[in-house]
């Protein structure tokens, strides 16, 4: 037999048998599978910090509060919950008959064991999130008060998110640091197996408190870096839903019958940091004088950006929350380009010659061909932008150090509009690091932090952004579509806000 | 005649002591902060305090390394600080696949080096010297990462023959395993088949020329016998010590493939923890890599000896 023929047939007879070995497994069961574009940190919502850990924990581990599709707060392990008139103290109902994958019961114990583990487990990341929390007190074996030091708005949205994830107290005790090894929690799937980056196992968890909701019997995770090759997985039918799909790769699912897009905008955005205060970086004419940077906004065409990088799929944006957001400000729409008045403001501002810019920019592909649309951009209005791509982990420590005039920044966003702005822009922020400073603008946070009504808070955020925007430090560019991709066997899928992977409700055709 | 052993196994503590004092410190000339990365988005400072003092990166470098060679010592190779498993585990959970792996690439590297090495010095200048020579060239030239995805687009896409990446043990299901580990292993094979032909092709050309071929032929030997049993010998010494070193090579992990692939093996894991400055991990995959690297040297010596009696007095 010449060799082709026995290479096709040897070929061909290892694809018969993985495809028999594949078949007889799903006779069995349905298992819904996930490419991720990472593969997650700990499982332990307490330490856990990456983004693709919060896709995996939105099957395992419920939370008291979650989000519904127009960002509003809803109960998930609560029922219900009512702030005092001081804004001091919060009492919470839970949801009886609820069971954590161990078979403990989940009840104001519990709750109380998982926000404390929360605020006091030496390295939680959820300390900081939940700080404002003074003390947690059992009312009733079905209610428990938190009772804060101050007033602190973001904290029922904080607590949609991993402060939110109630954990087993047994199991969590009797596994000390490993709890992330094989976490227990009350979610609609129960934690089977972890191999690192190779696959993220869970299975239905048949005493969920919502088991009529739940119709896939397992869900496999599989952290797949290569976008590429995330997308080849999809079309051969090894993946079932993939995220973070490349804009690029979007007129390929298109024309794909089989394939369907879903689509979102992050809570997050995308934008440049100007180092104000920060070393001796911060001393140039885009440091020291906000006409300067005004200049560079207004060379800078957003839409343009989206289309020549993005393919128009983005959301153009000089905000820190999306267009969609209740917290969006109409009264400062997207400033359009005008080199003109740049150059005026350059003039102005007593700049002659081009302004060179020390321009750091993360290494990824999207974020260099970004800066590289900028850069041309600007030079038409008198900045020499010198991109510098580094590495993100030698960005981070650049950063900190102030060793930039303008760093490219992402941010994946948070549901209260605090945590997109906060940390930022804050004098003392952990991620101010241009150090813009302004002690008014700060009480204008301050204030915002612990102000409850929606209209109120609008008004201090106004009054914060007429000053942030013209002197601010940061440039907002844009908010990323959230992309999606997955098999028409895969029905009930919907994008939320967060982009996190809700697994309730999905079937496989 | 393997008198050497002993005194090369002794040989092996220097190495490894030196090589895990070089890792070391040319980790610590990396840019960026272990505790930054490790603080994710919020960068809480008190955090960022905590991590340094559980991983003991607050201590001098000399101190931070006395740390982890106390706990190699003890058999402790660290903990990941990203996913809080110890680095033991790890290596014990990627040291299976990556050696699979590396078997069979290595399989296909001499399946197809080694014969068309000899074919094409036996029938030097005929259609298959240059049809061999044309393998290797395409082979050395052609990148890995393209060749896997153009694999997983013809075999997993449009012939959804075999699964476009990851990986299955073969103790959970041996076909699976294998249709997992085919298309990557071939892509190693491949660009090692090339390298070993053109030094089985060149070696075997010396051997074809020496002495001793010409006697044997003089004594009216079949061709094939004088091919197989007296040039062929001599001429494998130097591709045993290639096929080692490159054998060693894939042992530290094939980082483009296994990404490509999405193989969880060594590649992968050096690398993410290089990106997330895990130096637990980094330093124990190192060490366990030298030391298989070493191992197999020593193998290559041992094989020498086994196929050329001259060295074996």
């Amino acid at each position: 037999m010449p060799l082709h023929k026995t290479l096709t047939h040897a070929l061909r007879g290892l694809a018969l048998a993985a495809a028999l070995g594949a078949s007889t497994g799903a006779l069995a069961q349905t298992a819904l599978r996930i490419g991720l574009a990472e593969d997650p940190d700990v499982l332990d919502p307490t330490m856990a910090r990456t983004y693709v850990g919060r896709i995996v924990f939105a099957s395992i581990c419920d939370k008291l509060f979650d989000i519904d599709e127009k960002l509003n707060i809803v109960g998930q392990l609560a029922l219900s919950h009512q702030t005092s008139a001081d804004g001091k103290t919060v009492t919470i109902k839970l949801r009886p008959n609820v069971k954590f994958h161990d078979g403990e019961p989940f009840n104001a114990e519990a709750a109380k064991f998982s926000l404390e583990r929360h605020l006091t487990e030496k390295g939680s990341f959820r300390r900081a999130e939940i700080s404002a929390i003074d003390k947690v007190e059992v009312v009733d074996p079905l209610t428990i008060r938190l009772v804060l030091k101050s007033p602190f708005a973001p904290l029922m949205a904080q607590l949609t998110d991993r402060a939110g994830m109630m954990v087993s107290p047994k199991a969590a005790r009797a596994a000390g640091d490993k709890f992330g090894n094989a976490p227990v929690c009350a979610g609609p799937y129960r934690f089977v197996e972890r191999v690192a980056q190779d696959r993220i196992v869970v299975e239905k968890f048949a005493d969920y408190w919502d088991k009529g909701r739940v119709h896939i019997d397992r869900i496999v995770y599989r952290p797949i870096q290569d976008s590429t090759v995330r997308l080849a997985n999809l079309k051969s039918g090894q993946l079932d839903l993939l995220e973070r799909l490349l804009a690029t790769d979007v007129a390929e699912v298109r024309k794909d019958n089989r394939l369907k897009l879903a689509t979102g905008f992050e809570l997050g955005y995308q934008g440049v940091t100007i180092n104000v205060g920060n070393g001796e970086k911060a001393n140039t004419p885009l440091g020291k004088d906000a006409r300067v940077r005004r200049a560079l906004e207004l060379s800078l065409d957003r839409e343009a950006i989206d289309q020549v990088v993005f393919n128009g799929l983005q959301s153009p944006g000089n905000q820190w929350v999306n267009p969609q957001n209740p917290y969006h400000l109409a009264k400062f729409p997207v400033p359009k380009r005008d080199v003109a008045k740049a150059r005026a403001l350059l003039k102005e501002a007593g700049v002659t010659g081009p302004v060179a810019v020390d321009f750091m920019v993360p290494n990824n592909p999207e974020s260099r061909a970004v800066a590289e649309v900028m850069q041309s951009m600007a030079a038409e209005a008198g900045f020499e932008l010198k991109i510098r791509v580094t590495e993100f982990a030698t960005s981070l420590n650049e950063a900190e150090k102030g060793n930039f005039n303008l760093y490219f920044l992402a941010w994946s966003g948070r549901t209260d509009p605090d945590g997109n702005i906060y940390v930022f822009a804050s004098c003392k922020g952990p991620q101010n690091y241009g150090r813009w400073c302004d002690p008014a603008a700060d009480a204008l946070l301050d204030k915002a932090r612990t102000t409850s009504a929606l209209n109120e808070r609008k008004a201090l955020y106004e009054q914060f952004a007429a000053k942030w925007l013209t002197e601010g430090s940061v440039i907002y560019l844009y908010h990323r579509a959230l992309l999606f991709a997955h098999s028409t066997r895969l029905e009930g899928y919907k994008v939320m806000p967060d982009g996190l992977i809700r697994v309730t409700d999905l079937r496989l055709k | 005649m393997l008198h050497f052993l002993p005194r090369r196994l002794l040989q092996l503590i220097p190495t490894l002591f030196l090589v895990s004092v070089i890792i070391f410190s040319l980790q610590q000339l990396l840019p960026g902060d272990p505790a930054l990365v490790m603080a994710g988005e919020e960068k809480d400072p008190e955090v960022i305090a905590q991590i340094r003092e559980q991983y003991h990166l607050d201590k001098p470098i000399p101190v931070q390394y006395g740390y982890w060679l106390a706990g190699v010592l003890q058999g402790d190779l660290g903990e990941s600080m990203r996913i809080k498993k110890p680095v033991s585990e790890l290596v014990a959970e990627k040291l299976p696949v990556t050696l699979q792996l590396a078997s069979m690439a290595m399989l296909f590297a001499l399946l197809i080096g080694i014969p068309a090495g000899i074919l094409s010095a036996v029938r030097k200048g005929s259609g298959w010297d240059i049809g061999a020579n044309v393998f290797a060239l395409w082979g050395l030239s052609t990148p890995n990462f393209w060749l896997g995805i153009m694999l997983i687009f013809l075999f997993s896409v449009k012939l959804g023959w075999l699964p476009a990446s990851g990986f299955v043990s073969p103790f959970e299901d041996l076909r699976q395993s294998l249709a997992t580990t085919v298309l990557p292993a071939f892509v190693l094979g491949n660009a090692i088949a090339a390298v070993l032909m053109r030094h089985m092709r060149s070696a075997m050309l010396q051997a074809m020329s020496a002495d001793y071929v010409r006697t044997a032929r003089a004594k009216g030997l079949y061709e094939r016998f004088v091919v197989l049993r007296h040039a062929l010998r001599n001429a494998l010494t130097p591709v045993i010590t290639l096929g080692a070193l490159e054998f060693g090579t894939l042992l530290s992990g094939a980082v483009l493939t296994e990404q490509v692939f999405s193989i969880p093996g060594f590649g992968k894991l050096i690398v993410d923890a290089v990106f997330n400055r895990d130096y637990a991990v980094v330093q124990g995959v190192v060490l366990v890599t030298a030391t298989v690297y070493v191992l197999l040297n020593l193998l290559a010596d041992v094989l020498y000896v086994l196929v050329n009696p001259r060295l074996r007095s």
